[in-house]
């Protein structure tokens, strides 16, 4: 082994063996608008509910789309579905509906 | 005979089940309202209106009201002058139902007196009414944009089957009224008849086959009844009873939806009303369209339809029952339970704010804080006016839970509310500014706020400009006031921002306008439309707003100004704006 003067932090490892796509793509299914994420970060920085906890879209779908659906799930439980990430979405995703999705099909 | 006994068991037991259904607190609601005297005397009123002359629909345009009041009265007003006859003439057949339907086929020559030929008279006059009607019902099918329907509805093969059955009641009677009018005498219309086919063939082989295909025509007609959306004949006056006893639908198919759903007579009233209709493919979306399915238990279908719906209540100012479907979609809606459940414990744990000095609160709400011009206008006019205010989500606050309730959730939306609510006691204040009419509806319905007067911003500010307290000077702009969904058709407020707009420049209304205004398209109801297909929608709003040349549009909703904003050729304005921008200088803070 080369000692490359870094490590790898273990958290942050994406292992795809472990990702079970079912689900995935049944929420591609219900709202394929989801993979034109761009991942700009528009939806978090107007987030209502995210002025008092930690919820962030962004980061839901990036979780999602790497298989880490607990995490996921954690991040958009407190949504307030007030459509404010709708109106601000530059690739006009239809976030609210997308959250409904997600709550609707993962199960946690 | 047969079908008038299966429709009547049928019916009572229907009524029955319906009544049943009712949770506990509307039964009895519905139970006291068969006593209260005001009520007994609008449920009669509005069952004339409704159910006989249709009102409405003559409102919509003549020739629909005519072709409806002339077979439904029409047939009413035989009926009972059928009765009328029996009685005078037969008073001991009266009893049996179907005598005074075949009254010319069992009496004969009651023409010969005066009372008589006026009674036949008057039977053959109606009799013509309905077949003009019904004229005109055939020509609806074939072109209906004759009588002012620009779509109806697409009918299953059963309906169609009752309809022509419906149809050929009519003129059969008159068949066999006429060859019987040699015999039993008649009047101008049946003794033209029996003249005119006496010169071709002679009328008596005809009289009994005649009289059979009329009753086997009626017949047919009352089995298939309950199948087809001619149910709506029986369950109106039920329905109407049960509205005015102010009860609503809290679930989509049982109880006050059953009613609502078998009084629905599939007009497609409401089809050129839905604003998702200036697209072909956005058709069968339609209200009409979603009861029917309610009907046939098309579960996928259903849900469709009920998550497309932008719910700006269209629909239900245009149908001739006043059916509340978009109650149903929302009722629809709370039946789907998700697998994950929303997670709101940090609620408890945001702090309440302090009781403040200021007495008046003003709430701007999540899309105004996208809009800042809004929010920016209406501070700048409270400190004009040297008003004492607390701006509550100055720096961001609580949603008001009202798009949590569009979607369904009810339970999450109380939670909201719950804690929006103790945040807004804790201020002390007594009056509350809303200037979203989304945030506004939901205040004024779902809150329980004592102490506090809720008031929209354009009744505030219109208050204000007739006190005096914000001199305005006028410009020759004309501006064109769009309304929004929520605080028209949503919240009856309609004056108050025109009587603004007047003080300040020359209003001219767009060409469908107050509880008509077309949805900007931007509703937060719909859950599952595209940014494209809204898109559509707003093109066909603005051209409603640019129909009488305006220089600006105004609108008093955030999400109607950003979203008129992405899409106007003209400058669009919130109410606050003009106020602000037309201000006496004098007044002007620098």
């Amino acid at each position: 082994m080369i000692d490359f003067g870094y490590n790898i932090d273990q958290s942050s490892v994406i292992d795809m063996t472990k990702f079970d796509p079912t689900l995935y793509n049944k929420l591609i299914e219900a709202e394929p608008d989801v993979l034109k994420c761009m991942a700009c970060g528009r939806c978090t920085a107007s987030c209502t509910a995210g002025q008092f906890t930690h919820v962030d879209l962004r980061r839901c779908i990036l979780l999602l789309s790497r298989g880490k659906d607990k995490d996921a799930l954690k991040e958009i439980k407190p949504c307030l579905l007030c459509g404010k990430c709708n109106l601000v979405c530059p690739r006009g995703i239809n976030t609210r509906h997308l959250i409904l999705c997600i709550l609707r099909i993962y199960k946690q | 005979m047969v079908g008038m006994v299966f429709i009547l068991v049928y019916c009572l037991l229907g009524l029955i089940k319906m009544i049943y259904q009712l949770p506990i607190r509307d039964r009895n609601k519905f139970l006291l309202s068969l006593i209260t005297p005001t009520l007994i005397f609008k449920n009669i009123k509005d069952i004339l209106l409704t159910v006989l002359l249709h009102v409405k629909m003559w409102k919509k345009n003549p020739l629909l009201g005519f072709m409806h009041s002339s077979i439904a009265f029409g047939w009413f007003c035989i009926i009972i002058i059928g009765h009328i006859e029996t009685l005078i003439y037969v008073p001991h057949r009266v009893k049996l139902f179907y005598y005074p339907i075949f009254f010319r086929y069992f009496v004969m020559s009651t023409h010969e007196t005066v009372r008589g030929a006026f009674l036949c008279f008057l039977m053959d006059s109606i009799l013509l009414i309905i077949l003009l009607g019904i004229a005109l019902a055939v020509i609806k099918r074939i072109r209906s944009s004759i009588l002012g329907m620009r779509r109806t509805t697409k009918q299953s093969l059963i309906n169609n089957v009752a309809m022509i059955a419906l149809w050929s009641i009519f003129p059969l009677r008159l068949l066999a009224e006429g060859f019987t009018a040699g015999i039993s005498g008649g009047s101008f219309l049946t003794k033209g008849v029996s003249d005119l086919f006496g010169n071709f063939f002679s009328n008596d082989l005809k009289i009994l086959p005649s009289w059979w295909a009329y009753s086997i025509s009626l017949g047919v007609f009352f089995v298939l009844l309950p199948w087809t959306r001619y149910m709506h004949i029986p369950t109106e006056a039920i329905y109407i009873m049960f509205k005015n006893a102010g009860i609503k639908a809290s679930h989509p198919t049982k109880g006050y939806a059953l009613a609502e759903i078998y009084t629905c007579p599939s007009c497609g009233l409401c089809i050129d009303a839905c604003p998702m209709g200036t697209q072909k493919k956005n058709l069968p979306y339609s209200s009409v369209y979603f009861i029917r399915q309610l009907r046939n238990k098309n579960k996928e279908k259903i849900e469709e339809i009920a998550n497309k719906c932008l719910m700006c209540g269209k629909c239900v100012e245009a149908c001739p029952q006043g059916l509340d479907s978009v109650a149903l979609k929302l009722a629809q809606r709370s039946l789907i339970k998700p697998n994950t459940k929303n997670d709101f414990s940090y609620l408890s744990r945001i702090e309440l704010p302090k009781a403040k000095p200021e007495k008046v609160l003003y709430y701007a709400g999540c899309m105004t804080q996208l809009t800042p011009t809004i929010s920016r206008s209406v501070t700048k006019l409270l400190d004009i006016m040297n008003v004492d205010y607390n701006f509550i989500d100055e720096e961001g606050g609580m949603c008001c839970g009202r798009p949590m309730l569009l979607a369904g959730k009810t339970y999450e939306a109380e939670r909201i509310v719950r804690k929006n609510s103790d945040m807004i006691l804790a201020t002390g204040a007594s009056t509350l500014i809303v200037s979203c009419p989304i945030c506004y509806k939901m205040f004024k319905e779902k809150y329980n706020l004592p102490g506090i007067n809720i008031i929209n911003y354009t009744e505030y500010f219109d208050q204000k400009v007739k006190e005096g307290k914000l001199p305005l000077k006028s410009t020759n702009k004309k501006y064109v006031y769009h309304d929004p969904c929520e605080l028209g058709r949503g919240s009856g407020i309609y004056k108050q921002p025109r009587e603004i707009i007047a003080n300040i420049g020359y209003l001219v209304e767009a060409d469908e306008s107050k509880n008509k205004s077309i949805c900007c398209g931007g509703s937060l109801g719909s859950l599952t439309l595209s940014y494209e297909d809204r898109t559509h929608i707003t093109d066909l709003a603005v051209r409603n707003l640019l129909f009488n040349k305006p220089d600006e549009i105004v609108t008093a909703c955030p999400l109607c100004y950003k979203t008129f904003s992405n899409n106007s050729p003209i400058k669009v304005k919130d109410i606050s704006q003009i106020l602000v921008e037309n201000i006496t200088n004098n007044n002007k803070l620098s």
